[in-house]
């Protein structure tokens, strides 16, 4: 598989991750960045999905997938065995982001977390108007979301700072995965996409 | 002439291999030599790099696929798997299997005669290990003229033959398909196996093993040890949705003949089992089974043992099988990510129990096939 047929936010994670480390994918879908990831840059890595369709593709791809369910946490990977544990776009889905977090801090050495931004303006606007936001970047409606805990860039980062998580490096993007002088401004209210690496407290 | 399916490997003929070179058994005991019972579907390549070995579970054999004469009622109990554009695809593998050692159906076993006696081994045949079952299968390999397989594939017991193979012949084997199986089995299932065993030991006709010679066989015993087998390799929702609380008659008859549909089953299963398997057969492959852990030697430690391994593994499992359920499946997966080897989990949605690692599920053969659908690349 090219870098170009790679989703834009997926190609951007693969800048922060060093050629020929130990990658857990958490949620890895049809296992792209997995495979790209491998194929590119000698990582060896597994993906975690629950789904059976996107398991029986990462499997025709040849990519390491295990079936799981993220909600069940990450009980059967040792402490510090990943030099990377990346979740794109799951963790809002997740029953305790919170969790979830800590545990990929425990597993991996360091954290590479995207999630979309409740904190857009979009977002914003369809509040202020009464209703909940249908975006570009958050298109199903209140009933069949799987996103049960969205939260802004400013939530994200407070909670990074009760916990002692610490925010090696941040993208902040719009849907086209660009940053710009608004996002570099106000970035709460401009970014769609916000990508996070994270390692835990400084022993 | 008959029509098999477009689908089927069509007809076999097994064949009976000889293994001339001794083999040193784990208990032991040494073999000078024994012969294996095989079928062979496909066509080896030229530089041998698609040969597939088909690793049977306790009561199997080498007749895996296809048929062996035109009024065979059914196929080989893999059929649903193995053939011309199945998930083990005959079009693309050469695919073996075969009847282990110790088995019942023509390979070296209790049941052949002893050189030393003239008479059939009976008890005094060596008891083994899945170890030395690779062992044998290697030999076996030899005279094939196969250094390294693509791929060995197995369930349940065939599966721990499929760990063995990756832990004690790494440059052997290039991918691992481990199937409904488990590190080691729990005592809940040497358990199952002990009554199973005292089943047959406690059959006045078991005559020590010795039965051969009285011209009876321990049907009573072999008959019980599998009724419980088979109430162990089906789930609980499985027997209610098949046979229910249906009784065979209006009303009941308050004696102990077959009243429930469910006891007619296990009555036919255990009385269709003991006219085609040997008691002492059965009491060696549960002892192997009891006996297999192969993380012993390492400390117990199941990731040092699979550090030794090179191969690629595929690993799958069923909801409703109990027997070897998935958590166990997940403990070797867990060995193998620690150990840095390269590993995919399925887990099947499944309704039948242990049973279903023989059914052609959607997914399961699906992942299956797209698996091996790889295994003719070159190791990366």
């Amino acid at each position: 598989m090219s870098a170009a047929a790679l989703r834009p936010d997926l190609a951007l994670i693969c800048d922060w991750i060093r050629p020929g480390s130990r990658v857990l994918d958490l949620g890895c879908g049809d296992g792209a960045l997995l495979s790209h990831l491998t194929r590119g840059f000698g990582v060896r890595g597994y993906g975690l999905e629950i789904d059976p369709e996107n398991l029986a593709r990462c499997v025709e791809s040849g990519v390491n997938v295990i079936q799981a369910d993220l909600d069940d946490g990450l009980k059967d990977f040792e402490t510090r065995s990943f030099d990377y544990v990346l979740m794109t776009q799951a963790l809002q889905a997740l029953q305790r982001p919170d969790q979830a977090l800590s545990e990929i801090l425990r597993v991996g050495k360091t954290a590479i977390v995207t999630f979309p931004n409740f904190g857009h303006w979009r977002v914003r606007a369809a509040l202020a108007m009464g209703r909940m936001p249908v975006t570009p970047s958050l298109p199903e409606t209140w009933y069949n979301t799987p996103n049960i805990h969205l939260c802004t860039v400013a939530d994200f980062e407070e909670l990074c700072r009760e916990r002692g998580w610490r925010i090696i490096h941040r993208r902040l993007l719009d849907r086209t995965h660009h940053d710009g002088l608004r996002i570099r401004l106000a970035p709460n209210l401009f970014s769609e996409v916000a990508q996070y690496m994270l390692q835990g407290p400084a022993a | 002439m008959n029509a098999y399916p477009a689908d089927s490997v069509g007809r076999v003929v097994p064949r009976k291999i000889a293994i001339e070179q001794p083999l040193a058994l784990d208990c032991g005991r040494t073999l000078p030599r024994h012969e294996l019972m095989v079928e062979t579907y496909g066509t080896l390549n030229a530089d041998a790099s698609n040969a597939v070995l088909i690793c049977h579970a306790l009561s199997g054999d080498h007749h895996a696929a296809g048929y062996h004469g035109d009024d065979d009622r059914k196929p080989g109990w893999w059929d649903n798997c193995i053939g011309p554009g199945k998930p083990i695809d005959t079009a693309r593998f050469y695919v073996v299997s075969l009847n282990n050692l110790g088995g019942c159906r023509g390979s070296t076993g209790p049941n052949s005669i002893n050189p030393d006696t003239g008479a059939p081994w009976g008890p005094d045949f060596p008891l083994l290990t899945v170890r030395d079952w690779v062992r044998s299968q290697a030999l076996l390999a030899d005279v094939l003229g196969i250094r390294q397989w693509a791929a060995v594939i197995g369930g349940s017991l065939g599966g721990m033959q499929v760990m063995q193979w990756a832990i004690d012949l790494p440059e052997r084997i290039r991918h691992a398909v481990v199937i409904a199986s488990a590190p080691k089995i729990s005592a809940q299932n040497i358990a199952f196996n002990e009554i199973a065993r005292q089943a047959i030991l406690s059959d006045p006709d078991f005559h020590g093993g010795r039965f051969y010679g009285e011209n009876v066989v321990p049907s009573r015993g072999l008959k019980l040890a599998r009724m419980l087998g088979h109430i162990t390799y089906l789930s609980d929702q499985a027997m209610r949705a098949k046979f229910g609380r249906e009784l065979k008659a209006a009303t009941p008859s308050f004696n102990f003949d077959v009243e429930f549909e469910v006891e007619s089953y296990l009555r036919y299963q255990g009385q269709s089992f003991v006219d085609r398997f040997d008691a002492n057969t059965y009491l060696l492959m549960t002892k192997a089974l009891d006996y297999f852990d192969p993380a012993r030697e390492f400390g117990d430690d199941l990731a040092a043992a699979f550090r030794q391994a090179r191969a690629r593994f595929l690993v799958i499992a069923f909801t409703s099988d109990w027997r070897f359920s998935p958590a166990r499946s997940r403990e070797i997966v867990k060995s193998l990510v620690d150990a840095g080897r390269d590993v995919s989990y399925a887990l099947i949605d499944s309704q039948l129990g242990h049973d279903d690692f023989l059914m052609p599920l959607p997914q399961y053969h699906r992942v299956l096939r797209s698996y091996l659908a790889r295994a003719l690349e070159p190791a990366a």
